[in-house]
């Protein structure tokens, strides 16, 4: 091990061959990881007893409306219902792999039209949220290290704190209260109603941004304090080391010192970070947007389950998974080209 | 095994060697003092406890958590009122200010009572102190009749109001329930919920982990993979869709054990991973070599030799995972997924305060909000102390 990786490392080809290696391996490797999930999924979304055409056939009768048996079993057939479970596993996922994610039985349409952008918005909330955290935990974090014990070290940890202890959704309610009584928000959604079915303008850009601080915020705050207590720790080791000790006695500037070694290699865990805030982000985002009423994948999923919409319900959970595993695919990655020992070693982790 | 004689009179000079037959023993040369002999012969637990003892905040947070659940033990008594009480002249009441002095004199603590008033142009009623009928607080006193823990009928309380008087000191919510009353109860579901979880997640993490730390191979391969995939979901939606597919049913305790076991069962794989990486790391050791080379068998080894090293090391990252398990259910319950209705927990009662109507108009129903940031902090703290005492013999 130790020979080919001193035999590889002045070689740039080689180098790079290795990178390769490692990305094709971590790609294999997410497949039969997003396979397990699907089934996991599916399995999840079946638990319920029945369907959502025996709980709706319940209800009807329950309201004493007659029910058209017909219309209920030809649904049933259309969507594969009455097969055995493997098979409407398999009809599902393939159905997947070309676009199609099945029928939404609340909504009476395809669940790609029923979706519409949630998805896309779902991922720009998570992404501001990941961009945010990385804003305020990095200089936080390391002026919390470089001085440590000091006063704002303790208040800012303190702060970091409360923001983990407390819990999202109400952290959520009193910001947009707050929001709406000060700034004159508009309570709810991702822009003012005005702009809503309006093509992208200006304005509906403004408002858009107007309306995201609140959950980008709110979602990260939690994501943040666990960021800033592991690069305060990351870089507190660095400090303690003696190259540190010997450039400082050497007389070298203590800025230029932090920024040319310590803070380089403290940086690593930071983006390795993203694969476990990603998760993180993901979950808050799905209880924040209940609250805030975002139009993102949260609400309708908690809708889906409820109902037993189990397409619907599966392919939020679906999207939500991918993104996750993806963003660890991603923050993988970029530490493979940050980190070259993690490359050497060739996906064995 | 020769000790070396004192006065050392050795290899100086031609004299012929001598080792002297005394019985030697070392402790006369080098003296412990009191101090230092307590140092060295101190057992493990002994060690950890003095390190614990060293973080202040670690102490003071254990003993938060000490009294919290007392509470949760003798809840009834420490409410004023029931849980599902209702007091249907007080609805929406904010709480009252604890007074102690009256008329330049002090008199211990009394609350006013209120002054009703309706509303009629915004459809509400609008509660002011009346200042002219002052309620003192009754200590060890007899007050709502209860059953402890369901089964002794009792009536005793630590405070109650005013003997024909009321007091709310969180206001009451939308039935006129004691707020305080009901986050005292909701403390008893709240904190157990966090214990049944950690005990259930710590039980399949230490046999998972063990499992692929002691047998490794296609089995170690196995459950780690295992634990990417449940790691690379997003919990809360896993949770969600989970405790949505708990038939509706069920009775509320059986729905309240079902999310306990969800909380559980997907918590488990930090503990595993920490429990394989050390066992794996331990295995290794001279100490542990030694005993298989003396001929133990392997129960021994991991029971007697390597389960006493890391225990320790669990029982802090344990206590440091039953936060988000707090915070899990209360997020569930708010959601309307978790916990329903006659179960009383810190996330139902906050369920109440969902709407912007309640931060706006009744903010005192947040108030759950503050032992569940208390409880997630204090947990922290202590478990972080736990965490530096797990290993008493590093030094930093």
């Amino acid at each position: 091990m130790r020979e080919a990786a001193t035999g590889r490392r002045p070689n740039g080809r080689r180098g790079r061959e290795d990178l390769i290696r490692y990305l094709a391996h971590r790609l294999l490797v997410m497949i039969p990881t997003l396979v397990v999930i699907s089934a996991l999924v599916f399995v999840i979304i079946q638990l319920p007893e029945g369907d959502f055409l025996t709980s709706q056939i319940a209800e009807l009768e329950a309201q004493g409306e007659s029910v058209n048996r017909d219309r209920i079993e030809f649904l049933r057939r259309e969507y594969g219902l009455d097969r055995p479970p493997v098979e409407q596993y398999l009809r599902w996922v393939g159905g997947m792999l070309v676009g199609d994610f099945g029928y939404s039985f609340e909504h009476r349409l395809p669940v790609n039209e029923v979706v519409g952008d949630r998805l896309f918005l779902t991922f720009l909330v998570s992404f501001a949220t990941i961009v945010f955290t990385w804003l305020v935990s990095f200089p936080i974090g390391v002026y919390s290290a470089t001085h440590q014990y000091s006063v704002g070290d303790h208040a800012l940890t303190f702060l970091g704190f409360i923001g983990l202890a407390t819990p999202n959704f109400l952290l959520a309610l009193v910001l947009l209260y707050l929001a709406n009584v000060h700034f004159g928000t508009s309570i709810g959604g991702l822009m003012d109603p005005e702009y809503l079915g309006r093509p992208m303008s200006w304005g509906k850009l403004v408002s858009v941004l107007e309306h995201l601080w609140i959950p980008v915020v709110v979602i990260g705050t939690s994501g943040t304090a666990g960021m800033i207590r592991r690069l305060r720790a990351n870089l507190l080791d660095e400090l303690r080391k003696q190259y540190v000790v010997t450039a400082r006695a050497k007389g070298m500037p203590r800025l230029r010192l932090l920024l040319k070694y310590p803070l380089r290699m403290a940086l690593n865990p930071f983006v390795a970070d993203i694969g476990n805030l990603l998760p993180q982000v993901v979950s808050g985002a799905a209880v924040v947007s209940v609250v805030l009423s975002l139009p993102t994948t949260g609400p309708m999923l908690i809708d889906a389950l409820r109902s037993q919409d189990m397409y619907l319900a599966g392919s939020f959970l679906m999207f939500l998974a991918v993104l996750t595993v993806a963003g660890m695919f991603l923050s993988d990655v970029a530490l493979a080209f940050l980190d070259p020992r993690i490359r050497f070693e060739g996906g064995r982790r | 095994m020769s000790a070396a004689a004192p006065g050392g009179t050795g290899r100086s000079g031609g004299a012929e060697h001598f080792v002297s037959a005394e019985p030697f023993d070392p402790y006369s040369i080098e003296t412990l003092s009191v101090e230092q002999e307590r140092y060295y012969l101190a057992s493990q637990w002994r060690m950890m406890w003095w390190r614990l003892k060293r973080h202040r905040l670690a102490v003071v947070s254990g003993l938060i958590l000490a009294m919290l659940y007392l509470v949760v033990v003798f809840a009834e008594v420490i409410a004023p009122y029931g849980v599902h009480s209702r007091n249907v002249e007080y609805v929406y009441a904010p709480p009252q200010t604890v007074h102690w002095v009256r008329d330049g004199a002090f008199v211990g603590p009394f609350v006013h009572d209120y002054d009703v008033t309706l509303d009629l142009e915004h459809l509400a009623r609008v509660y002011t102190e009346d200042e002219s009928r002052p309620m003192p607080l009754r200590f060890f006193c007899r007050g709502e009749p209860y059953r402890l823990w369901g089964v002794i009928p009792a009536s005793f309380h630590l405070v109650c109001p005013a003997k024909g008087g009321v007091m709310f000191l969180l206001g009451t919510d939308r039935l006129g329930r004691d707020v305080l009353s009901r986050v005292v109860h909701g403390a008893r579901i709240s904190l157990t919920i966090g214990l049944i979880g950690i005990t259930i997640s710590f039980l399949i993490g230490l046999t998972l982990g063990g499992l692929a730390g002691y047998y490794g191979g296609w089995i170690d391969g196995l459950v780690q993979r295992l634990i990417e995939i449940i790691r690379s979901f997003p919990e809360l939606p896993l949770w969600m869709a989970l405790s949505a597919a708990l038939p509706v049913t069920w009775s509320p305790i059986g729905v309240f054990l079902g999310i306990t076991v969800i909380l559980g069962f997907l918590d488990w794989t930090g503990l595993a991973r920490a429990v394989r990486s050390k066992l794996l790391a331990l295995r290794e050791e001279d100490f542990c070599t030694a005993a298989v080379l003396m001929g133990a068998h392997p129960r021994r080894v991991i029971a007697r030799h390597l389960l006493p090293n890391f225990m320790s090391h669990l029982i802090a990252s344990a206590t440091l995972s039953i936060p988000s398990m707090i915070l899990g259910e209360t997020a569930l319950s708010f959601l309307g997924l978790g916990l329903r209705p006659p179960i009383t927990s810190w996330g139902v009662l906050l369920n109440e305060a969902q709407d912007i109507n309640a931060v706006a108009l009744y903010p005192w129903l947040m108030f759950p909000v503050v032992p569940v940031i208390i409880v997630v902090l204090a947990f922290n703290f202590f478990g972080d102390g736990l965490r530096d005492a797990a290993d008493p013999y590093r030094t930093d």
